[in-house]
């Protein structure tokens, strides 16, 4: 399914963005994948790697390139309009009234529960598309492995986040590469469509 | 602010745009050197409660770039008390803080999304696509992991623990709304459960 206009766009990412409390992260997911169904969840998570990947805000970058991909700079506008418009209204708004209320201990309480609800609707939304990996050309081994070295590094050992993209993150690629090549060679499994995942702009 | 101000706030957000590698707050270390410590435009409390209130506000993270630019021209025009002045200023900083920083990001990745869409049979971008997909999943719990672990301390605070992870057995398992949690999480914080 695609956006019908260039205004669904713009109030489909609107209304995302105003339910994204702590981040638009998790919102995302469960609107574009779970309920618009703009995307699989194998589609999103490949998005997300590219914009995660791609300097600045990750959800800014997967709107611009949803946008764009369906209505051109026109949908990629829209996109981002409607994820900062309204949002930073109500942000400067909060700041010019944050400040007589901001040292109530209550408002400080509110703010870190909304903040412990915020990791949790993270930490689901990664578990939600583990499913997604089924289809992986690596396997489900090797998907096992990268993923939890993946959260061992940034989870546990604190590892900068760009030190991991670029040397896990690149191992991962290199040993998809290779299993990628390997693929269309040998009897490919076709239980793991590797090849014809990539549908591109197929309804 | 003088036009030299101005120029300064400007240029840091417009550089710091392509640093930003995996979300805007990663930059925040560098904006802290930069507004609090080297230009004194900002107190320390401002800058943390920038960043908590973006988190808390609805919308991407990356409002907190808006809500420094605002503090640093309320600060300029001399506190809220300044009235119009103050609006004005933090106004017009606010938005130019945001629109610098996103600016350079934004071109690289409409360019970069058109690139890659033309070469999505590539070989090497389909290895790419599907090598990130693991580390993305697992990077995505760790990140909650870290905001819980940042909240609770050093591990005392059971009850943050608890919250976080009954929100993610909920949220993974069933399809209750997000919205519902949020006033939960918010109610039981007000109350001083967390």
């Amino acid at each position: 399914m695609r956006p019908q206009s260039i205004s669904d766009l713009f109030w489909s990412f609107s209304l995302l963005a105003l339910q994204g409390f702590g981040g638009v992260l998790a919102v995302v997911q469960r609107e574009l994948v779970e309920r618009k169904q703009w995307l699989t969840r194998e589609e999103f998570l490949e998005e997300w790697a590219v914009a995660q990947i791609l300097p600045g805000p990750n959800v800014v970058n997967l709107g611009l390139m949803l946008g764009d991909r369906c209505f051109g700079t026109a949908g990629a506008l829209a996109a981002l309009a409607g994820l900062l418009a309204f949002p930073t209204l109500i942000v400067l708004l909060l700041a010019a009234l944050f400040t007589g209320v901001a040292d109530m201990p209550q408002v400080q309480g509110a703010l870190r529960g909304m903040a412990a609800v915020a990791a949790g609707l993270i930490t689901a939304t990664g578990l939600k598309l583990v499913p997604a990996l089924k289809k992986s050309p690596m396997g489900a081994g090797a998907c096992a492995l990268f993923g939890a070295t993946a959260f061992a590094a940034i989870a546990l050992l604190r590892v900068p986040l760009l030190s991991m993209l670029l040397l896990l993150g690149g191992s991962a690629c290199a040993w998809a590469f290779l299993c990628l090549r390997r693929l269309p060679a040998t009897h490919a499994d076709p239980t793991q469509p590797a090849t014809s995942r990539h549908k591109g702009d197929a309804p | 602010m003088s036009a030299a101000d101005w120029l300064g706030l400007i240029g840091h957000f417009l550089s710091l745009s392509l640093l930003a590698v995996g979300g805007a707050i990663t930059t925040a270390p560098e904006m802290h050197r930069y507004l609090v410590g080297e230009q004194h435009w900002l107190s320390d409390a401002q800058f943390s409660s920038s960043i908590a209130l973006a988190q808390a506000a609805p919308g991407p993270n990356v409002l907190f770039v808006a809500l420094m630019g605002w503090n640093i021209g309320v600060n300029a025009a001399g506190g809220m008390q300044a009235g119009a002045l103050a609006w004005a200023l933090g106004l017009g900083a606010g938005m130019a803080s945001m629109v610098s920083f996103l600016l350079p990001s934004v071109l690289l990745t409409f360019y970069a999304g058109r690139w890659g869409q033309r070469n999505r049979e590539h070989i090497g971008l389909r290895a790419f696509k599907a090598g990130m997909a693991p580390v993305v999943v697992g990077l995505l719990a760790a990140t909650g992991w870290v905001l819980a672990s940042s909240l609770a301390g050093m591990l005392t605070n059971w009850h943050v623990w608890l919250l976080s992870s009954v929100v993610a057995l909920l949220v993974w398992r069933t399809r209750i709304h997000m919205l519902w949690l949020l006033a939960v999480g918010g109610a039981l914080g007000w109350s001083g459960w967390i």
